[in-house]
């Protein structure tokens, strides 16, 4: 049984203008030890779909439908008790800039004892000991002095490693990190990768991963997840996405990004048009106005008809086009770009 | 327009497009940290920029990457002018441009334009998209042929924006057509150089590529020089002839695109290409891991400054600063400032 | 961070004392000469002449300005007998030295601000608190409409209504008097609910629309959702991570509001008939009792000076990058 299974998860917003479909029949599982990748852009729902997850949206303007089954425990509708009995020891979450993500007004200490102490009753000089160790083991130098300083003290990758610390303090079974590196420098940002891997390793978490960057996914995840509008468009494992993709707005991420080995002067292939209005999402396929192969689909089928999500395997994407027609593409179109044989 | 070249077929990038139309020597910024009972005196400085020398040759892009806080977006500021540099020349054209007053200054700045990080920020928000394009051109005189709206329309529509969104407000644009129009504020102008900061760095990543698309073609079509200053070597690879990478002030290493991404001598720029992750689950090389973070630019290390988080550092890099030279083994115009240099037969990393 | 208390002080003695001067200078280089006034009608020029040498006025201003401050300091004898430090002059009405005139008013203006302000701030705060807590609720919506009528009432149309409904008609307190502490306390407390309670209406209704806004705002910060992610209660995090974050510009707007009410609280003590410095202020005013005016306003001053300084240290107390800077 998956640890973390959630089924045709929904998220509305009411806002001023209107409901605003975030999340939209998104289902998913997490296995122990393995890291799903979460990948789409601003405004897909990966951050929401999160938020949710751990009972952290608003409950004064959110409406939440579907499942979400933590280890056996159902957590949607649950308590809030219960929740805060969960958040910080079984799941706990990453944020993404490290700075806003520590109260200013306390040590660092401080704020990562505080869930230690409320999950384990330990006492208050058990915890700071624990901090200090979590602070050794995501790697600060003289933990037993850095633990009294405050959060504006640290540098920003040294933050990072705090709030890493800090969500593994009760060394959590699920682990969620939204965009934990992306405010960072790509030296620091790899030692970091390779501290969660190792962490991972070391515990056995099931890591939850939210990110834009497709290089970020290819090193860290074991699967990965494509959002779009709301969807998941597509799903498989890391080699599955990043070397077969199916659906045609992973071609997109892909051929979008320049990379170091593909030919200088040919020119990205972007993504034409902009993310759609979750106000009033697309019919149909959600990406279809974006969509440069609909013609290959025929009529307005892609318009008309929501296309959807059928696993083979635990692979599968929310695509129209014939399964044959889309590795032909793939391998004709879109292949030749990405510098790979 | 001198060349009309389609977006698919690219020209090959020359190596010298022109005559040196930049050139930047000693560029030197020190902000000052005061401090003091009573009265402020200065007590240190941040070495935010410290000793740069490059050359953009007319029609020529130049890259400059580092990780924050190197000091690469200071030298942009410099190069326009936003900053006053505390030591060095800036030559534009021969001239030397690096105390001269505003309304001397004013006939070249419009020559060199910049387009920054924040699409959001950088556009007035109560201003039209025709005033804010229109803006700059009333202030330096210029009358294009056939009015203001016309050359507007025209600019619009060459960033690909639509003309008719000439009276609209830039909140009803997205965050890639704002930076279109930060672009074609830039283009008004008809400038020569053009200084992005990290032009892409705020924009998701399907819109990223369609904004690289068009600096691109901008470059090639209208021959425009570029100090393209990001922190994704992806991108500045993609964009650059030339790259300059920075570390804490100092250029590290300068070169042809190729010398820097095949054959870096630099363990800085090793460290840097290797950090950078790639789609690719099959990029399974060695992978340089750097310790620690950047040190602090208000006491940086003596000698070499990448030397505390350098594995190949030694006695020599603590004492003495290495020259940015053409060290042997590298290509002309390939120069490195380090003592003990990668090999030059090691492969890309 | 001792450094820059010590900074700030020396900061605030400067400002007073350029307040001082030009305070000084207005009062007694303007055209109409002191002398007059304290003579009043009938005045013979040799009796002008004689209070000028009295007041120190035959000397050049700067000498004046000088002798001035120094009395302050250390006292000074004046031709009409002696004045202790610190020396404010003395009144033209009654030749009293004006620091035992400020200081037999001070016990309540003192009271009425200790009073006032323990009012307002609990109420203010307390309120807004509430608001925040259950945003978007019917309690919250009650609180902002009430807080919107305080803000837009006076203390003048307020206080004679408290006065006859609660003292007149219902009985339940006294229509307000002067505190005299030295006979014990219920007698004085029992004359400072009335004012105290009207005085912090017009103050609690901004507190509790800032209160409101600044947590409103701390709870949606990102570090209060990590609070929430690592499971601590919500209660816990609203006190302990939003309300940390919202003090800083409560203290600052209490600090300022502190002092002000410090250098009295003029409609307040006229409403109630109660005598402190703001009816000092205004009958120095209205008797053109010049040394008493300068006396009054340069010690309203060192209150504001005084709390501003105040709020400074503060904030280096509630917040960390302040004090660790």
């Amino acid at each position: 049984m998956p640890f973390l299974s959630v089924h045709d998860l929904s998220v509305q917003f009411a806002t001023e203008d209107g409901i605003v479909k975030a999340v939209d029949g998104l289902s998913f599982d997490v296995e122990r030890g393995r890291t799903l990748g979460i990948v789409g852009e601003s405004g897909s729902g990966k951050s929401v779909t999160n938020l949710a997850v751990l009972g952290l949206h608003n409950p004064r303007n959110t409406a939440i439908t579907g499942e979400i089954v933590l280890n056996g425990h159902e957590l949607t509708g649950a308590p809030q008790r219960t929740l805060e009995k969960l958040r910080g020891n079984t799941m706990a979450m990453i944020f993404q800039d490290s700075l806003s993500a520590l109260s200013p007004y306390y040590t660092v200490g401080r704020q990562i004892a505080e869930p230690f102490r409320k999950h384990t009753g330990a006492s208050r000089k058990a915890a700071r000991e624990r901090a200090v160790e979590m602070l050794r083991r995501v790697g600060i130098p003289q933990p037993e002095l850095r633990v009294d300083d405050y959060p504006h003290q640290f540098s920003g990758g040294m933050r990072q490693r705090a709030v890493i610390a800090l969500a593994l303090v009760c060394d959590p079974q699920l682990l969620i990190a939204d965009e934990p590196t992306t405010a960072l420098d790509v030296t620091v940002q790899a030692q970091i990768l390779d501290l969660l891997k190792q962490l991972q390793q070391e515990t056995g978490t099931a890591i939850i991963f939210i990110t834009h960057d497709l290089g970020v996914v290819a090193r860290i995840c074991d699967d990965v997840l494509v959002m779009y509008a709301g969807r998941c468009v597509e799903r498989g494992t890391v080699r599955d996405i990043l070397t077969t993709p199916r659906h045609p707005y992973a071609w997109g991420l892909l051929s979008s990004v320049p990379r170091r080995k593909a030919p200088v002067d040919a020119p990205l292939r972007p993504i034409p048009g902009t993310p759609p209005s979750l106000l009033k999402p697309p019919t149909g396929c959600p990406f279809h106005p974006r969509c440069e192969f609909r013609e290959y689909v025929g009529d307005t089928r892609c318009q008309d008809e929501r296309p959807m999500l059928t696993l083979d395997s635990g692979r599968g994407a929310a695509c129209h086009l014939p399964a044959e027609q889309q590795k032909s593409i793939f391998a004709e179109q879109i292949r030749p770009l990405l510098g790979r044989s | 327009m001198s060349e009309q070249l389609s977006l698919a077929k690219p020209a090959l990038p020359s190596q010298r497009k022109g005559g040196p139309l930049l050139e930047v020597e000693g560029l030197t910024k020190h902000f000052p940290l005061r401090d003091g009972f009573l009265f402020k005196r200065q007590v240190g400085a941040v070495q935010a920029v410290d000793g740069v020398d490059f050359t953009i040759h007319e029609g020529e892009a130049l890259g400059l990457v580092g990780e924050s806080g190197c000091g690469k977006s200071t030298t942009g500021r410099l190069v326009t002018r936003l900053l006053e540099p505390t030591a060095g020349q800036i030559l534009y054209q021969g001239h030397n441009i690096t105390h001269t007053d505003r309304k001397h200054l004013a006939p070249i700045r419009s020559q060199i334009q910049m387009i920054f990080q924040d699409p959001y920020a950088s556009l007035n928000p109560r201003q039209t998209v025709g005033t804010i394009i229109t803006g700059p051109m009333e202030i330096n005189h210029i009358q294009p042929p056939g009015g203001h709206e016309k050359r507007v329309r025209e600019l619009l529509e060459t960033v690909g924006l639509n003309p008719e969104h000439y009276n609209r407000f830039p909140h009803e644009f997205s965050g890639g057509q704002r930076q279109r129009i930060g672009i074609a504020r830039a283009l008004g102008m008809q400038p020569k150089l053009i200084i992005a900061d990290e032009p892409v760095s705020a924009l998701d990543v399907s819109i990223q590529a369609q904004v690289v698309n068009l600096l691109q073609k901008l470059q090639h079509e209208l021959g425009i020089a570029f100090l393209f200053i990001a922190h994704d070597l992806a991108i500045v690879r993609h964009f650059s002839h030339r790259v300059a990478v920075m570390y804490l002030g100092k250029i590290m290493e300068i070169g042809n695109r190729t010398d820097i991404y095949e054959t870096p001598r630099h363990p800085y720029t090793h460290a840097l290409l290797s950090a950078a992750p790639e789609a690719n689950p099959d990029d399974e090389q060695e992978r340089i891991r750097l310790a620690g973070d950047v040190p602090s630019p208000i006491n940086p290390p003596t000698g070499c400054r990448f030397r505390t988080r350098c594995w190949k550092a030694q006695q020599k890099c603590t004492t003495e600063e290495p020259p940015l030279l053409q060290i042997a083994g590298n290509n002309t115009g390939h120069l490195t400032a380090c003592h003990y240099p990668q090999d030059p037969t090691t492969a890309t990393p | 961070m001792l450094r820059f208390l010590v900074r700030r002080m020396l900061g605030a003695v400067v400002i007073l004392l350029l307040i001082s001067a030009i305070t000084y200078l207005l009062f007694f280089t303007l055209p109409s000469d002191p002398a007059l006034l304290s003579c009043g009608k009938n005045c013979s020029p040799q009796n002008v002449t004689l209070i000028h040498k009295n007041l120190g006025l035959d000397q050049p201003v700067p000498v004046q300005y000088g002798e001035y401050m120094a009395g302050i300091l250390f006292g000074r004898h004046l031709p009409l007998g002696t004045c202790p430090a610190p020396c404010f002059g003395l009144s033209f009405a009654g030749n009293m030295p004006i620091w035992e005139i400020i200081k037999s008013r001070y016990p309540t203006t003192l009271s009425l601000a200790i009073g006032g302000a323990a009012a307002f701030l609990t109420i203010g705060v307390g309120l807004g608190l509430i608001s925040a807590w259950r945003q978007g609720k019917p309690i919250d919506k009650i609180a902002g409409s009430v807080s919107l009528m305080g803000q837009s009432v006076q203390i003048y149309f307020i206080g004679p209504l408290a006065i006859y409904l609660f003292a007149d008609t219902l009985g339940w307190t006294d229509p307000g008097h002067d505190p005299d502490w030295s006979h014990g306390p219920a007698g004085s407390i029992s004359g400072l609910i009335l004012p105290c309670l009207v005085m912090s209406v017009i103050f609690w209704s901004n507190y509790s629309r800032q209160t409101r806004s600044l947590m409103v705002e701390q709870l949606a910060e990102d570090h209060v959702r990590t609070a929430r992610a690592k499971g601590m209660s919500a209660a816990y995090v609203f006190f302990r991570y939003a309300l940390r974050g919202a003090m800083g510009p409560i203290v600052t707007i209490f600090g300022i509001d502190l002092g002000s009410i410090l250098g009295g609280a003029i409609i307040t003590e006229s409403t109630f008939g109660l005598h402190g410095l703001g009816q000092l202020a205004v009958s120095a005013v209205t008797q053109t009792d010049l040394p008493l005016e300068m006396g009054v306003m340069l010690f309203s001053a060192a209150a504001i000076v005084l709390f501003n300084v105040l709020i400074d240290a503060s904030y280096a107390v509630i917040d960390p990058r302040v004090r660790l800077s």
